[in-house]
């Protein structure tokens, strides 16, 4: 992006408004920046709980045999790790950037409407408190996997319609937020600030926000059909009543395949603002970078049965959702060849957040190309339901959404707390993180096309060796997060004591608003619109 | 310079808080009350009052704040923006059930029957179950229950329906009608064509309560008649509650003219009500040929 602000206003003390005393300004805040780090904040913490699921699971499979816990709770960790790192971790962080980020991108004065931004925090808390509880209920939490699907869904004991519910809050939390990102992109550009001057980042959410309005209740409605089938006689997914469980798995892939979109084009966005600047160049194809994403959020609606391919659907079915879902390699290589296109001959250096997001290039197209071998039907039958597909969707999001949630973290930290965080210690971070990712996840490729199906707490004796190195690797990159959470609470502290500059990263001003904004960034910023003339950059 | 300056940023919100501890507790309420836990109905109970009290509360401060005057024009387009996107949202729910009733209507019951790659389905499971519908699936499902040869009638889509049908499109045109009042500042043809609007909706509730009351004592047709009776409900019944609401809305719209709310050029809440109910008229026209007529 490239924009500078011709007059900067120095408008923000006079502002009547500074931030309430004590707990109460985090419960009633309208502040855009008070709800970013209400999110971001709650995104980490669940990243933690979550994490700790994974180490369950990662302990459990260590060994063949049932060590630590019993099957059914094996399921439930399965489960409730998916949906908490989803709904609690990756989702919430994207939008606490996006409520962070986005005002200041724009020259905006705040989100459009900041009631409702209130609103959609706690509902999406909540929702997750409802969820959490299901942990300590009768029968145990949901265990179905994610995707919830029934018959085997409708045996959860006591939990089920607390995880319904739960689903819709953290629906109409997403929607709630959804349409304050619209809202705020469309009705509050500074002037100048045309469409296809935005940066990347707040294109990338105004897709998404499009996505999640229409599929979140897509979502919402196939739960209310398994509430009704389980307590009011309903047979949606009864085939006794002429009804069918599989139309449950389409229309939770109308949804589902939307929603892991939902999580990478955020990251797509942060990974096309933060590579440009510490490649010292603008962004490669700055418009096909635009198409690229709306092309693949269109693809998004009609490809959902390729996480079918088993189930039984005429052979019309699996040719055409075959060759739809192989188009979506086709944006996705647009994009990779951008940002490799970006750092080509680039003035490059090595930041932790510029470490961050060429891992995320390298490794994201490797968890691509899976996808690419999964979207071929026939060999599809070979993958479906085993590890080969834990490994695709583990590398297209934890060295993707999460490495770029964490690259988002370094970039903009400085920004937020007008501290530098330690750099060293940023690079210890990524490198541990990096390896032990791999270490984490890329023996369950082979463990999936030798067969070991997902979702089990036991597995047959050749599977041993790679799932115990699979392990090592986990328990490595858990323990390695643990000194991002150092690094984030030592910068609110005061980082490394040095003085940051209102741009931060060298000439990161050419780049976007928010670092024309001292540091760390005022309560208010732009109560009167910047006026964004454009440069030479573009 | 623009409006830009004046653009109106609240503080110190506490209705939200307040409507997610009320939706929560309902919800938690309703999930003890399905569990058989004899804390669910007084969870209910209280968390739906909480939500009542947040709606008045913040219906009251955005009615108060809007006629003083703090709302500019930017302002009025992200409330536009906020309510066409929510409607979008709803649009999406509604497409579910739509689309749940063409996929078993005309996919999974023809495989049932036999059909394509149903071939091997029926010869195992239900040999003798023919595909048609309406249908109670092979089962022949009563109320939730197998049987050996129930029956139920199915909903005929003239009478009480198409009556229903003259009765929503005429209180879209007493909306429309409400509305021109407004823009042209005759405020006795506002209310009065609020008032049809409003009285129309709820006569359309009640006659859809009198169907279902018939259909449940009359024909055995209820929410356990197998995949048609769970159609029919479940989209008719979200109709419903829709109107209920969109009428309750206008009925607020009503009270707030009556007050002598809303100018020619401020009156966001009325549009919002009557771009709702423009939307419910409309999901009861896919209804009326969806689920009665065809």
């Amino acid at each position: 992006m490239s924009a500078v602000i011709a007059e900067h206003d120095h408008h923000d003390d006079d502002h009547a408004h500074g931030p309430e005393k004590g707990l109460l300004r985090w419960i009633v805040t309208t502040n855009h920046k008070d709800i970013g780090t209400l999110y971001l904040v709650f995104a980490l913490t669940m990243f933690f709980v979550g994490g700790a699921m994974a180490m369950v699971i990662r302990a459990e499979l260590f060994e063949p045999g049932l060590q630590f816990v019993e099957p059914q709770f094996f399921n439930s960790m399965t489960t409730m790790h998916a949906l908490v790192m989803v709904f609690g971790a990756v989702m919430p962080g994207f939008v606490g950037l996006a409520n962070w980020m986005i005002p200041m991108m724009i020259g905006a004065p705040d989100m459009a409407l900041p009631r409702m931004n209130n609103m959609s925090f706690w509902m999406l808390v909540a929702g997750v408190l409802l969820l959490a509880s299901t942990l300590f209920m009768e029968g145990g939490a949901p265990a179905s996997g994610w995707t919830l699907y029934p018959p085997l869904v409708l045996q959860t004991g006591k939990a089920l319609p607390f995880a319904i519910f739960s689903v819709h809050l953290l629906g109409i939390s997403s929607i709630m937020g959804a349409i304050n990102i619209i809202a705020t992109i469309f009705n509050m550009r500074a002037p100048g600030m045309t469409l296809m001057k935005m940066p990347l980042f707040v294109w990338t959410w105004l897709i998404t926000a499009f996505l999640l309005i229409a599929v979140m209740p897509v979502f919402a409605g196939a739960v209310t059909m398994l509430l009704t089938d389980k307590f009011f006689e309903t047979s949606f997914f009864n085939a006794a009543g002429g009804g069918d469980p599989v139309l449950y798995q389409h229309i939770f892939w109308f949804f589902g395949h939307p929603e892991v979109y939902i999580m990478i084009l955020p990251t797509f966005g942060v990974a096309s603002t933060i590579i440009p600047v510490f490649a010292r160049k603008p962004l490669f194809g700055y418009s096909s970078m635009v198409y690229a994403t709306a092309s693949i959020a269109f693809l998004s609606f009609i490809v959902w049965a390729h996480h079918m391919f088993t189930v039984g659907m005429p052979i019309a079915g699996e040719l055409y959702f075959m060759y739809a879902t192989m188009l979506i390699a086709i944006p996705t290589g647009v994009k990779v060849f951008n940002w490799t296109a970006t750092m080509w001959k680039g003035s490059m250096t090595f930041e932790t957040p510029m470490l961050f997001s060429i891992a995320f290039v390298v490794l994201f197209t490797l968890g691509g190309f899976t996808g690419l071998m999964m979207s071929i039907a026939p060999s599809d039958f070979q993958y479906h339901d085993t590890y080969f597909i834990v490994a695709h969707f583990h590398y297209t999001l934890v060295p993707a959404s999460v490495f770029i949630l964490m690259a988002a973290g370094y970039y903009w930290l400085p920004k937020w707390t007008g501290h530098m965080y330690n750099e060293k210690i940023g690079q210890l971070h990524f490198w541990l993180s990096a390896v032990s990712v791999n270490i984490l996840f890329f023996p369950q490729h082979f463990l999936g096309l030798a067969g070991m199906p997902r979702r089990i707490p036991d597995y047959a004796v050749q599977f041993a060796d790679w799932n115990m190195i699979s392990s090592i690797g986990g328990f490595i990159f858990g323990a390695s997060q643990l000194l991002f959470l150092y690094i984030v609470i030592d910068t609110v502290r005061g980082g490394t004591g040095e003085k940051v500059s209102d741009e931060v990263w060298e000439d990161a001003h050419k780049h976007g608003l928010e670092w024309t904004l001292p540091s760390p960034a005022p309560y208010h910023t732009f109560t009167t619109p910047p006026t964004v003339i454009p440069t030479e950059h573009i | 310079m623009s409006s830009h300056d004046t653009y109106y940023i609240p503080h110190k919100a506490t209705w939200p808080v307040m409507a997610t501890a009320g939706l929560m507790m309902f919800l938690a309420g309703f999930a003890n009350y399905l569990n058989h836990s004899s804390i669910g109905s007084p969870m209910m109970m209280i968390g739906f009052a909480i939500f009542i009290v947040m709606l008045a509360g913040w219906f009251t401060l955005q009615a108060t704040e809007s006629e003083s005057g703090m709302y500019s024009t930017q302002v009025g387009i992200s409330f536009r923006m906020g309510m066409m996107w929510f409607i979008f949202s709803e649009v999406m729910f509604f497409a579910v059930f739509f689309g749940s009733l063409w996929y078993t209507r005309n996919l999974s019951v023809p495989w049932l029957g036999g059909e394509g790659i149903g071939a091997a389905t029926k010869e195992l499971l239900w040999p003798e179950f023919e595909a048609h519908w309406p249908t109670n699936g092979p089962a022949k499902l009563i109320k939730g229950m197998p049987t050996e040869d129930g029956e139920f009638e199915p909903m005929g889509a003239f009478g009480l329906p198409l009556l229903n049908t003259l009765i929503l499109l005429t209180s879209g045109v007493t909306c429309t009608w409400a509305h021109h009042g407004l823009l042209a500042g005759h405020r006795e043809q506002l209310i009065k064509g609020l008032i049809a609007t409003v009285t129309l909706g709820f006569l359309f509730v009640a006659f859809q309560a009198f169907e279902y009351h018939e259909a449940y004592t009359e024909m055995g047709l209820t929410l356990g008649s197998g995949i048609y009776g769970s159609t029919f409900f479940m989209l008719t019944g979200f109709h419903g509650f829709h109107v209920c609401v969109g009428a309750i809305i206008l009925s607020v719209v009503l009270f707030r003219s009556s007050k002598g709310h809303f100018k020619p050029e401020n009156h966001f809440a009325f549009e919002a009500a009557a771009w709702y109910w423009h939307f419910v008229d409309v999901v009861w026209l896919g209804l009326f040929v969806f689920v009665y007529l065809i």
